[in-house]
């Protein structure tokens, strides 16, 4: 008797989690369908930012999605720029943060500001991932190899390979004037990254 | 020794709900059924206000109508951005048709959206009827968080009663036809 109350326990138990789980909330866009993979609730932050606001962002050069390499030099005295870097392709937030930059390229216009998306996945990889959002009108980097070299120049690669969600605001001069390593879990504000733009002279 | 285990696992409940207080999202609205009895706040703009026939925070079925159509959407949504010219010519020809305007009413709700984040998609795409930010996904929790764009059409009964009449998810086929399974299942008069 005893024995099969445990067991009824653990079934209860097991299936109220199960409901509990619910479904991931960001990415619900039927664009995605059912290809999203379920990371779960990851731990919010796994590396250790080596630059800081101030200095002059560290140059790289990444080959984008839509051919070519970009360098951030490139942009130097011209553009502000925005780094957004995401985990991984085909994860629940990051599905959902560049659709929305997708739509707002005259804000960044706005603020003389260009993005630039980036990961430590492969091109085919991101070419399939962002075909699925529209494709982005915004330079889509793959930091794969050397793997998230660009990632761990800034201290934003975490212990599993992936990048943290990471925006940095570089202004033209090539200084870092904003940082925020989000929480994984969830998606920056919008309003909080234009207003960072607003700031820029 | 039943009674025991009935007790336990009360407890049980009890507990595991006490640890975990955001209860389990229900299902989406049924056809048939009656919407989950959510508040939205209300609308900020005069005009969105007048056009709902209410002020202050609201519940759907108080709004003036005899059917409400609701678009569950969010900014960050591809398919949401695709779809949005399709619902705003649902919208214009519902009020581009006297025997349909202000018997149909259309909102929309941003599901994890920021009343900024909201404003952007509004602008974006010159979307002309009422639309609701939902920051904490409070209503989408409500709404069974149903993926999008999700569109639910309620009926409102003289009497303040109302039935859902459509809950489905992804694009409906064809402004027209959409908008004539609307008038026959609300029985728009």
């Amino acid at each position: 008797m005893k024995k099969k109350g445990l067991i009824g326990a653990v079934f209860f138990l097991g299936a109220f989690l199960l409901l509990a789980a619910g479904a991931p909330v960001y990415s619900a866009s039927e664009a995605f369908k059912d290809n999203i993979y379920n990371t779960g609730h990851l731990k919010s932050r796994d590396s250790v930012l080596k630059v800081k606001v101030g200095q002059r962002a560290p140059d790289f050069t990444l080959r984008a999605v839509a051919g070519g390499p970009v360098s951030l030099g490139q942009f130097r005295g011209k553009k502000n720029v925005v780094l957004s870097f995401v985990p991984a392709a085909w994860t629940p937030v990051c599905s959902d943060q560049w659709p929305g930059y997708n739509i707002v390229k005259d804000l960044f216009d706005e603020h003389d500001a260009v993005l630039l998306g980036i990961t430590a996945d492969n091109i085919p990889t991101l070419f399939s991932w962002t075909n699925q959002m529209g494709t982005p009108w915004f330079p889509v980097l793959s930091d794969f190899w050397p793997h998230g070299k660009t990632a761990a120049r800034y201290g934003v690669l975490r212990s599993d390979g992936t990048t943290e969600r990471a925006l940095f605001v570089i202004d033209k001069l090539g200084v870092i004037r904003y940082i925020d390593v989000h929480d994984i879990n969830q998606r920056p504000s919008l309003e909080v990254l234009m207003g960072e733009l607003e700031k820029l002279p | 020794m039943k009674a025991k285990m009935g007790i336990g696992l009360v407890v049980l409940t009890a507990l595991l709900f006490s640890l975990c207080p955001e209860l389990p999202a229900g299902a989406p609205p049924a056809v048939g059924g009656t919407l989950p009895n959510v508040a939205l706040p209300g609308p900020k703009d005069g005009a969105d206000r007048r056009y709902l026939g209410l002020s202050g925070s609201f519940k759907i079925p108080e709004i003036k109508a005899q059917a409400v159509i609701v678009e569950i959407f969010s900014m960050y949504c591809p398919y949401c951005q695709k779809e949005a010219p399709v619902v705003n010519q649902l919208f214009a020809r519902i009020e581009g048709n006297p025997a349909l305007k202000g018997k149909i009413k259309m909102l929309g709700i941003g599901m994890g959206n920021s009343p900024f984040e909201v404003g952007v998609f509004k602008k974006k795409y010159g979307v002309a009827f009422p639309l609701f930010p939902d920051p904490d996904f409070a209503i989408h929790k409500r709404m069974g968080e149903v993926r999008t764009p999700y569109f639910i059409v309620t009926k409102i009964h003289p009497d303040g009663s109302h039935r859902v009449v459509y809950s489905k998810l992804g694009a409906f086929e064809g402004v027209d036809a959409f908008l004539a399974a609307i008038v026959r299942d609300a029985g728009i008069k």
